[in-house]
C-alpha cells in the first residue's frame, strides 16, 4: 500500500516544522527519512499516523484521503522511539492489546489472539519471554517487542520513529540487519525516521533528506550519494569539505588564493564548492600553483585510507583529506607544515 | 582491606549501622509506645478486657469510627483522583492556587477545622441550611462525621496519586490509540493500572489519618453515643474518668483492626504488581 503526502504544512508557534512537503513513498519499500535534529522528519511520520494534525495539505494512504481520520481507523502501525510499552503489563499482553481492544465482534478468540501473539513472538525471537514484564528486557528486546505490537493489528503499512536511536552501537547494527531482513520477508510499506546518514544509506531502499521542514533530495541512497543536489546534502552525506569563495576562470577564488575546480558558474559568483574528503588531494607549495595552503594538524595513517587534518590559512576553517595510505607515505605530511589542498573532482553551487 | 572489598558498595553508610539506627530509631518511635498500650491491657485480665471492649456503647463507635473512614477514604480515592487528574492534565488559570489548597486539610489545625465544618455544616450554617431544606441532616450525625474524615483525607489521595500522574508518558497513551484503543479503554486498560498502586496507597494512608481522627470529628459529630460517638472519644472519655486500661483496651482493639486493614491493603498491592506477568501457555498445535 502507498503513502502520499501532498502540500503539507505544520507549524509550532513561529517554527515551520514541516513546510510545504509533497512525497509518495512507493508500495512494499523502505523510506528513510533523514535529517538533522529539528528538521520536520518526527513531525511528518506523527502526521501520517495521525498522532499529529496537519494545518494544511493531504495524507492518501492507498488511494484514501485520510487526514479528517482518526488515528484509531488509519491502520498504521506506528514504532515509539522510546518504545512506549505498557509496563505494568506482560509482553505477552503488550502484544494481545491491539486485538484485546476490537471491539466485540472483531475481537479474535481466545486461542486465536493466543497463536497470533505467540507467532510474532517467534517473529521477533522472543518467544521466551512472553511472561517478562518490559522492565526485565534489554532496550533491543523492547523494541521488538514494540515492533510485534504495532504488527499485531495487521497494520497496511509500519513507522518507526528513531527505531535505533535508544539503542548502543552494536545493537543498533544488529537491530538494523534484523529489521532489513524482516522487512524483505514481510514487504510491507515502511518508513522510518532516522538522523543517521549511515543508517539510512545501509538500510533504506530510497531515502527523502530533510531540512529546515522541506525535502533537500529523495531517492536511492546510490543517487542521492553520486548527485547530491545541493551542499547541504553533499555535508549530511558521506564526508565532504566545504569551500565558499568567488567563481573565476576554471577556480574557484578564496581570498587570495584558488581552488582550480571545472564549473559552469558565470566569473564573480559567490559559490561554494563541495569535494569529497576522498577526492582532494595535497602537495608541496614548490610543486603546484594552485590549491589553498592550510596548515597539517594531525595525520591519522591506519585503516583503508590514510586522513590528514588540516587548518585552511585564513579562514582557520578545518578540512579532512583522506589519501591512499601508499600516497600519504610517500608525501608524509608533518604537523605544522603547510601544504596545499587540491580538488581531484569537485561541484560548485552559487550561492544565493 | 579485604573485609571492604567484601561489602557490597553503598551510598550510604554501611548496612550494620544503617540498620542498627533504623531499628532503635523504629522502637523509641513505634514500638516502646505500641507496647506500652499491650502491657497496659495486659494487666486487666480477659473479662475485663472483654467488658471493656465488647460494651455495646463502645461496638457501635467500632461500626461508625471504621465504617466512615473507609467510606471516606473510598470517596477521597474517586475526587481525589478526580482533581489529581485535573491538576496535572489541564492547564487552568488559578491552577497553583487550587493545587496549594489540597494541603490545606494536612496543615489546619483539627479542631479549627472541626469548628469550621460545624458551623458550615449546621442547620443554619451557610452549606446547613441548604441541606437541611432538603431534609438531609449533615452536622451532629453520622454524616457530619464522614464529611469531616473526607475533608481530612483528601490530600493523600492526591498527592500520592499526582506524581505517577505526572510521570505517565504520553507517547505510551498515544501507542494504545495507535493500536485502535478508544479513551475509556486507554484509561482503564494503560492509565488505571498505573495508577492503581499509588492509589490504594492515598486510600490507605487516608483510612489511617480518618480512623485515629479526634479534632475534626468531634465538634461536628454531636457525640451522640450509639449514634454519632467515634472510638477516639470513647477513649478520651475513659481516660477523663481514669479508666487507664478501659482506655488502652478500646485502642489495642482498634490497633489491631486498623493494622489487619492496612495488611491487607499491602497484600492487594503485592498481588497486582505479580499479575501484571503473566502470559497464557502457548496453544498446542
Amino acid at each position: 500500500m502507498n503513502i502520499q503526502v501532498r502540500k503539507l504544512r505544520k507549524n509550532f508557534g513561529q517554527h515551520k516544522a514541516v513546510d510545504d512537503i509533497t512525497l509518495e513513498f512507493p508500495a512494499g519499500e523502505l523510506t528513510a527519512l533523514l535529517g538533522p535534529s529539528g528538521c520536520g522528519k518526527t513531525t511528518l511520520l506523527r502526521i501520517i499516523a495521525g498522532l499529529e494534525q496537519a494545518e494544511a495539505g493531504e495524507v492518501w494512504l492507498d488511494g484514501e484521503e485520510v487526514s479528517a481520520r482518526d488515528v484509531r481507523d488509519r491502520k498504521v502501525g506506528f514504532v515509539f522511539q522510546h518504545y512506549a510499552l505498557f509496563r505494568h503489563m506482560s509482553v505477552f499482553e503488550n502484544i494481545a492489546f491491539g486485538l484485546r481492544v476490537k471491539p466485540r465482534r472483531e475481537r479474535p478468540a481466545e486461542t486465536a489472539i493466543r497463536r497470533k501473539v505467540y507467532d510474532l513472538l517467534e517473529l521477533v525471537q522472543l518467544e521466551k519471554f512472553a511472561a517478562h514484564l518490559p522492565a526485565q528486557l534489554s532496550g533491543g528486546q523492547r523494541q521488538r517487542v514494540a515492533l510485534a505490537r504495532a504488527l499485531a493489528v495487521e497494520p497496511k503499512v509500519l513507522l518507526l520513529d528513531e527505531p535505533f536511536g535508544a539503542l548502543d552501537a552494536k545493537v543498533r547494527k544488529e537491530l538494523r540487519a534484523w529489521l532489513r531482513r524482516l522487512h524483505d520477508e514481510l514487504h510491507m510499506t515502511s518508513l522510518f525516521v532516522t538522523h543517521d546518514q549511515e543508517e539510512a544509506l545501509d538500510l533504506a531502499d530510497q531515502v527523502v533528506l530533510m531540512n529546515r521542514g522541506r525535502v533537500e533530495q529523495s531517492g536511492t541512497p546510490a543517487e542521492l550519494y553520486a548527485a547530491p543536489a545541493s551542499p547541504f546534502v553533499y555535508s549530511f552525506l558521506g564526508s565532504s569539505a566545504l569551500f565558499e569563495g568567488r567563481a573565476g576562470a576554471a577556480a574557484l577564488e578564496v581570498g587570495a588564493h584558488s581552488l582550480p575546480l571545472a564549473h559552469d558558474l558565470p566569473a564573480g559568483t559567490p559559490a561554494v564548492a563541495c569535494v569529497r574528503a576522498h577526492d582532494l588531494g595535497l602537495a608541496r607549495p614548490r610543486e603546484r600553483a594552485g590549491g589553498l595552503p592550510a596548515t597539517v594538524r594531525r595525520v591519522l595513517n591506519f585503516g583503508l585510507v590514510a586522513r590528514v587534518e588540516l587548518d585552511l590559512a585564513g579562514s582557520g576553517k578545518r578540512v579532512e583529506v583522506d589519501l591512499p595510505r601508499a600516497e600519504c607515505a610517500e608525501l608524509a605530511p608533518a604537523p605544522g607544515e603547510t601544504l596545499l589542498v587540491e580538488a581531484r573532482a569537485a561541484r560548485a553551487f552559487a550561492l544565493a | 582491606m579485604s573485609a571492604a572489598v567484601l561489602r557490597p558498595p553503598a551510598v550510604l553508610p554501611g548496612f550494620a549501622p544503617a540498620l542498627g539506627l533504623t531499628l532503635v530509631y523504629l522502637c523509641l518511635i513505634v514500638l516502646i509506645p505500641l507496647a506500652a498500650v499491650f502491657a497496659k491491657t495486659a494487666g486487666m485480665g480477659w473479662q475485663a478486657f472483654v467488658d471493656a471492649v465488647a460494651a455495646p456503647r463502645v461496638v457501635a463507635s467500632y461500626q461508625l469510627s471504621f465504617g466512615s473512614a473507609l467510606l471516606a477514604a473510598a470517596i477521597n480515592a474517586a475526587f481525589g483522583l478526580l482533581v489529581a487528574w485535573v491538576l496535572t492534565r489541564y492547564e487552568f488559570p488559578g491552577r497553583r492556587i487550587a493545587d496549594a489548597l489540597v494541603d490545606l486539610p494536612f496543615a489546619l489545625p483539627t479542631a479549627v477545622a472541626g469548628i469550621a465544618l460545624a458551623a458550615v455544616y449546621a442547620p443554619q450554617g451557610w452549606l446547613g441550611r441548604w441541606f437541611d431544606a432538603a431534609g438531609i441532616k449533615v452536622a451532629y450525625t453520622p454524616l457530619g462525621v464522614l464529611v469531616a474524615l473526607t475533608f481530612i483525607g483528601l490530600p493523600f489521595v492526591v498527592r500520592t496519586v499526582q506524581p505517577v500522574l505526572q510521570e505517565l508518558e504520553k507517547d505510551v497513551e498515544e501507542a494504545a490509540a495507535n493500536l485502535g484503543a478508544g479513551r475509556l479503554q486507554i484509561f482503564l486498560r494503560v492509565i488505571f493500572p498505573q495508577l492503581a498502586p499509588a492509589l490504594l496507597t492515598g486510600f490507605a494512608l487516608a483510612f489511617a489519618r480518618a480512623v485515629g481522627e479526634y479534632g475534626s470529628v468531634i465538634f461536628i459529630a454531636g457525640n451522640m453515643p450509639m449514634v454519632s460517638e467515634i472510638t477516639p472519644l470513647i477513649i478520651i472519655t475513659k481516660l477523663e474518668q481514669y479508666d487507664y486500661a478501659g482506655a488502652t483496651a478500646v485502642a489495642v482493639v482498634m490497633l489491631l483492626a486498623s493494622f489487619a486493614l492496612l495488611l491487607a491493603i499491602n497484600a492487594l498491592q503485592a498481588w497486582q504488581a505479580r499479575r501484571g506477568g503473566r502470559a497464557p501457555a502457548r496453544a498446542g498445535h
